[in-house]
């Protein structure tokens, strides 16, 4: 090994554990989504308003399906109807992040109706990649930004 | 909002000559040594009848101006600058002494007079010579009113592009994009529509609704797009001309990705149902709507072949974002894009022979082309974020959009449209008054 081959490897390892830091700091999962509580506002109290998702993925882990029991028994027992948002970090090409949107969106709205709420107090809509909650171009950021949000309908 | 037709008409009379010319340029392969080329001011012929809102224009030297940019711009040409000509334009225009433009090492020289006529039509009258053989080799006189040089500029540019590489040129278009501005978080995006040399530029919309990936027509009087009006996402049509939107078609949900076929009767898009987007397209006047893939994977970003026989697309149906090529009644879907990474935004050369898409491997954007069969995969940049490619009508140039990194609160965050040549050649960035994304560049205006 080379004088600069060892420095590399040095600047790697030290990068390497510089990078497990953050993420653990930063709280996203070994899965990439985001577990942290900021940006989350709340539905009702106690009832957060949002579930995040790993890279190109709308399938539900088990916090988010707790959250989303959560928002179920909430609007079932308040009778509101919400609309669930989907959006996609700034990853993707705008076009196929409507469609990720749409279908996270969707994922959600399955799950609360599988949870006993009436699809006809759910609408969706997608933002792709249009709305980020959080402007910055870093992994927390964009995992911040992979989220369904269920919102009060108008 | 209304576009005015403003453009009267256009006279061209040929007095030329097919005369053989040395000089050449091969635009096949990158161009590395741009030719040298002087483009003289035009002289004025009668100056008497140039008013003076006409004088203000300043057309002997700004009309030669808009020529040198395009040429310039397309990397093809070195414009020399003006000030080591030699001869005065009335007689580089009449009897060019071609030792004065060898000494500055010109290899062609563009001259030009200008004339408003009796009917207060502007008369340019431009001719090419190839300095190397001391010869004409294409002239030509353009009528409009005054107010439209600017598209006599482009013409001029494009028969000069056009008598030295023997292909079409691109100059006589227009772009039709997204204008961008404030937070990151709450963005403003209108559409807008400029010359494509960044001239002329115009908001279409007014910013109160997010709207998305304008696309035009082929002959360029409409636009189809995407806006969450009354937040209902939804496909648009927008006549250029008249102002008139309207929506396409009453689907039950998001229809998004749109297109023109390339005869213009038709829409393409995707319409997602129940979270699953698939492709259907519908015929604009009878709004007979057709559904084209049914797959229970994302199929979205279709573009038509130039024949309208086939499609090009993108689908995560093998798990992840890639190309695919249909028959245009959607069977035979095949997949082409075999690199590492994921593959997205196809859109089919004019020409009909290469597939420009984005490319995402290990967190880099990549623009690039492909043979439609998926051969002959070709990166041409790379950089943090870029994507959806749009054709010069020549098939010579990509447009696109690059957003930089955002810093903290997203400052330094910003989006900007470039164009390259599929040489891989020329990257450019083109001028835009707001941040811009989402081009999509016309086809020759005058055709």
């Amino acid at each position: 090994m080379s004088l600069t081959n060892i420095r590399n490897f040095a600047i790697v390892a030290v990068l390497g554990f510089l990078l497990s830091a953050c993420a653990t700091g930063g709280k996203r999962s070994a899965n990439d989504w985001y577990e942290g509580t900021d940006t989350v506002k709340f539905l009702a109290s106690g009832v957060p308003d949002r579930i995040f998702f790993a890279t190109n993925r709308s399938s539900l882990h088990t916090a988010a399906k707790s959250t989303l029991n959560k928002q179920a028994a909430y609007i079932k027992k308040s009778g509101l109807s919400v609309v669930v948002e989907g959006h996609a970090d700034e990853r993707g090409t705008r076009e196929y992040n409507l469609a990720l949107g749409e279908r996270r969106a969707n994922a959600v709205r399955d799950y609360l109706m599988s949870q006993g709420v009436s699809g006809s107090k759910v609408t969706v809509i997608s933002y792709g990649k249009e709305r980020p909650v959080n402007p910055e171009s870093s992994r927390l950021a964009w995992s911040q930004n992979r989220r369904s949000v269920s919102v009060k309908a108008k | 909002m209304i576009m005015k037709r403003i453009f009267l008409f256009l006279l061209i009379n040929f007095f030329t000559t097919n005369a053989f010319s040395l000089v050449k340029i091969d635009i096949t392969r990158g161009n590395l040594e741009p030719l040298p080329t002087a483009i003289s001011n035009f002289y004025i012929d009668n100056p008497e009848k140039f008013t003076e809102k006409i004088k203000k224009l300043n057309l002997d030297i700004n009309l030669p101006k808009v020529i040198k940019g395009n040429l310039n711009r397309s990397g093809l040409f070195y414009v020399l600058d003006n000030k080591s000509y030699i001869q005065k334009p009335k007689l580089s225009h009449l009897k060019p002494r071609f030792e004065d433009w060898k000494l500055i090492k010109a290899q062609i020289m563009v001259s030009g007079k200008l004339k408003i006529d009796d009917k207060g039509r502007l008369r340019v009258e431009f001719r090419l010579w190839d300095v190397v053989s001391g010869k004409e080799i294409e002239g030509l006189a353009l009528f409009a009113t005054p107010s439209s040089w600017r598209r006599i500029a482009h013409i001029i540019s494009d028969k000069i592009y056009q008598r030295l590489t023997g292909e079409e040129g691109y100059f006589d278009t227009r772009i039709v994009y997204v204008g961008e501005s404030g937070p990151k978080t709450q963005r403003v995006k209108k559409l807008a529509i400029m010359d494509q040399d960044g001239a002329n530029n115009k908001f279409l919309t007014l910013g109160n609704e997010l709207v998305l990936t304008p696309r035009f027509s082929p002959n360029g009087r409409m636009v189809t797009y995407m806006s969450y009006f009354k937040n209902l996402p939804r496909v648009y049509l927008l006549n250029i001309e008249t102002g008139i939107q309207e929506v396409v078609g009453d689907f039950p949900g998001m229809t998004f990705a749109p297109r023109f076929s390339p005869d213009g009767k038709k829409v393409i898009m995707s319409f997602a149902r129940d979270g699953n987007s698939d492709i259907y397209t519908m015929d604009i006047k009878s709004r007979r709507v057709e559904q084209i893939t049914s797959n229970p994977a994302i199929d979205t970003s279709p573009s038509y072949s130039p024949d309208g026989r086939f499609i090009v697309f993108n689908s995560d149906r093998s798990g992840v974002q890639q190309i695919y090529v249909m028959r245009s009644d959607g069977r035979k879907a095949r997949r082409i894009s075999r690199g590492k990474g994921l593959y997205g935004t196809p859109v089919w050369s004019p020409r009909g022979d290469l597939i420009a898409f984005t490319k995402i491997h290990k967190g880099k954007f990549y623009i690039g082309v492909m043979r439609t069969n998926g051969t002959g995969e070709r990166l041409l940049t790379q950089n943090f974020y870029q994507e959806a490619p749009s054709w010069s009508p020549n098939g010579r140039v990509l447009i696109f959009y690059r957003e930089t990194a955002g810093g903290k609160k997203g400052q330094g965050a910003s989006a900007n449209l470039w164009a390259i040549d599929i040489t891989g050649y020329n990257e450019v960035k083109i001028k835009t008054p707001t941040d811009a994304s989402d081009p999509s560049w016309s086809g020759l205006l005058s055709k």
